[in-house]
């Protein structure tokens, strides 16, 4: 049985506006989840729905077998942290931690055991008696995580709560919500605009846009076959490379103004006058010599200095391409290079639909 | 920025030293009568150094005005008024700012409209009201003819009366509304985050926990300045008590005392005796605002959270 079963989904915040468009998820127990999508998808809002926060417009969620549309936030077994940590600024820390198990009258002497317990389990032992305004943000933030964590819930549910650390801070978080979770096994679902955490967090990721699901699966999966247009586009750090084209008789991709491009491993789906939208990965143009096969040229625009790589953009006969190249040769804006696609790695996606074209192989 | 200048600087202290005499001067007259002896206050001019009569005539005031009793009547009406404005102005702004019903801005404008109502305004028909305040469901109930139809039915005749004419109920209920308390306390629970009423409800509180749990602790400050104002605006109420008060004996408050106070038209001019009652009677509204003063100030000005 599914820890959380999402199914058909919707959510209108007025009647005109439709702004989850029916989303179908299923959650299973212990896993850890993650909605990823650009600012204003929705994250936020089925997150919400899922903690009772938000009323469902349509379709049902399920939490543990049991449909929990018309149930209060407190009876859905869920804990939440918030983006800004919402501490109650007046409570100690112990206090914080032990507000929820006051609320449904836990004694206090088996209270405090559990609020010490979990303060021990994120090192917060030591701040017990100070107020939220006398502590970091990161001594903040396991705050909020051990608030949630007190009440040994069924799901725990993060909105964004590693935006407002400093970088490095947040990457010593996400390290350490990936081994809490590994020591709990608490199904959780976390939501974030930030693709390096969802994809170093996830078991299954959620892919948003505007509304509606654009594909699940794992981080793997969703990086190496993105189901989609813009999921290919979302993913990955320099973005894919994406050129829209049209196969000519030869079955050689042309676009731009007129570059050609031997895809070979396309067999199966390269029908001559098909229209589509070819992705590559920057990882996968590589420079080569001017008479390698299947190599294109085209002028630097300009070069991204990574350090242990440098990022070349590229225009190739009007289109832009994109390369990672780890071979330290310099190369200055205006040079000439010759590109070549790596073969193995090419996507194709229908230009009118933006969905993923299986190849056959 | 403001310009500074030693000119600049030194018309804004003469300012604030006129200022400060036309507030402190009438202070200062009434300190001096109260220590002055019945020849001494009689003289023109009027000595503007103390003497040694202060405990003299207090004591004349505090017997002839019989200030024990009324003091505690004014205590318990300034408290009760206070304590009374404070509840209801934090349930009402509560109700206004957190929860979501179809009538909220119709309540939210009431309110607004009875700022421009005050007592003084309102006084007879609350004074009708104080004389029963169940006329308005005896109305309701003539109204809607029930009244007719269970003296039919039943042979009983309903009439309804709660009178708080003479009575502590009387004088404080009337005066415990408050919309300046209201605007107060809304104005604090806008800037409370709706991520913290969020984690409170994830915390499983119920609204009336967070209420008590999260928003009284948080609104401490703006409580006490709002209960400093009150006492001191409730203790110097004079018509209401004088309204509602027929027996003055029980129920009458220091401050309506003070007609007592007031030398007769041919009797002895002892307003030595008068100063000194007066400066009783604004003792206690002077403590509570040097006690209150630095909660006061910042729950006025600053948002401390
Ligand atoms: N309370 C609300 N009332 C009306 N519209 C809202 C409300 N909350 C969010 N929205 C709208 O719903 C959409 C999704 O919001 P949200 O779920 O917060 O996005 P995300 O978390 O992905 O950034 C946005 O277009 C936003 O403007
Ligand atoms: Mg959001």
């Amino acid at each position: 049985m599914a820890a959380i079963s999402i199914r058909g989904v919707k959510k209108r915040y007025n009647p005109k506006a439709l702004v989850i468009h029916g989303v179908d998820v299923e959650i299973e127990k212990g896993e850890f989840v993650v909605i990823l999508g650009p600012s204003g998808c929705g994250k936020s809002t089925l997150l919400r729905m899922i903690a009772g926060l938000e009323e469902i417009s349509e379709g049902e969620i399920a939490i543990a077998g049991r449909v929990v549309n018309d149930l209060e936030p407190r009876e859905r077994g869920c804990a939440m942290v918030f983006q800004n940590y919402a501490l109650y600024p007046h409570m100690t820390v112990r206090q914080n931690i032990g507000y929820s198990l006051k609320v449904s009258g836990v004694p206090k002497a088996e209270r405090d055991m559990r609020v010490v317990n979990v303060a021990r389990i994120v090192a917060l032992e030591p701040y017990l008696d100070r107020r939220p305004a006398e502590l970091s943000g990161g001594q903040r933030q396991r705050v909020a995580m051990a608030r949630a964590m007190v009440r040994s819930p069924e799901v725990f549910l993060f909105d964004e709560p590693l935006s407002n650390l400093d970088a490095k801070l947040r990457v010593a978080m996400r390290a350490e919500i990936r081994k809490l979770h590994r020591d709990l096994g608490v199904t959780s679902v976390f939501v974030t605009h930030d693709q390096n955490e969802a994809m170093t967090l996830a078991d299954k990721l959620i892919i948003m846009n505007a509304g509606r699901v654009e594909q699940i699966g794992p981080p793997a999966e969703v990086y190496h076959r993105p189901a989609s247009r813009f999921v290919a586009d979302f993913i990955g750090s320099p973005a894919m490379n994406l050129l829209e084209g049209q196969f000519d008789d030869h079955g050689q991709f042309v676009h731009g103004t007129g570059g050609r491009l031997v895809v070979e491993q396309l067999n199966g789906v390269r029908r001559p006058g098909l229209r589509a939208v070819l992705g590559v990965r920057p990882e996968d143009v590589r420079r080569t010599e001017p008479h390698a096969p299947g190599a294109v040229s085209g002028t630097v625009d300009y070069i991204e200095e990574l350090g242990s790589a440098r990022v070349i953009h590229a225009d190739v006969a009007g289109s832009r391409l994109v390369a990672v190249d780890a071979s330290g040769v310099s190369l200055a804006p205006g040079a000439q290079v010759h590109l070549s696609v790596a073969s193995g790695v090419l996507h194709l996606f229908s230009l009118e639909s933006g969905q993923r074209i299986e190849q056959t192989h | 920025m403001i310009e500074r200048s030693p000119l600049f600087n030194a018309i804004t202290y003469l300012a604030m030293l006129i200022g400060l005499v036309l507030v402190l001067l009438p202070f200062w007259v009434v300190f001096i009568g109260a220590t002055l002896s019945l020849p001494e206050v009689a003289r023109v001019p009027l000595q503007m150094w103390p003497s040694d009569q202060l405990f003299q005539n207090i004591s004349a005031a505090w017997i002839r005005a019989d200030l024990g009793p009324k003091m505690i009547n004014s205590l318990v009406v300034a408290v009760g008024v206070t304590v009374g404005k404070i509840v209801i102005a934090a349930l009402s702004a509560f109700s206004i700012v957190f929860f979501n019903y179809r009538a909220r801005m119709v309540f939210f404008w009431l309110i607004f409209i009875t700022l421009m109502l005050p007592l003084e305004v309102r006084i007879v028909p609350t004074y009708a009201i104080a004389a029963n305040a169940l006329s308005p469901v005896q109305a309701l109930l003539d109204v809607t003819g029930l009244t007719g139809l269970v003296q039919q039915l039943g042979g009983v005749q309903i009439a309804l009366n709660w009178n708080l004419l003479n009575s502590y109920e009387g004088m404080i209920l009337p005066l415990i509304a408050t919309a300046t308390g209201t605007f107060l306390y809304r104005q604090f629970f806008m800037t409370i985050p709706d991520e913290l009423v969020e984690a409170a409800k994830m915390d499983g509180s119920r609204p009336m926990q967070f209420f008590v749990d999260v928003l009284v602790p948080l609104s401490r400050t703006n409580m006490l300045a709002l209960a400093t104002i009150m006492f001191v605006s409730t203790w110097n109420q004079y018509l209401w008590p004088l309204l509602v008060t027929t027996d003055r004996e029980h129920f009458g408050t220091v401050v309506m005392q003070l007609k007592a106070l007031v030398p007769a038209q041919n009797g002895t001019p002892d307003w030595n005796v008068t100063m000194a009652g007066a400066l009783i009677i604004m003792l206690p509204p002077l403590l509570v605002v040097a006690v209150m003063q630095r909660w006061f100030v910042r729950g006025l000005i600053t948002k401390d959270k």
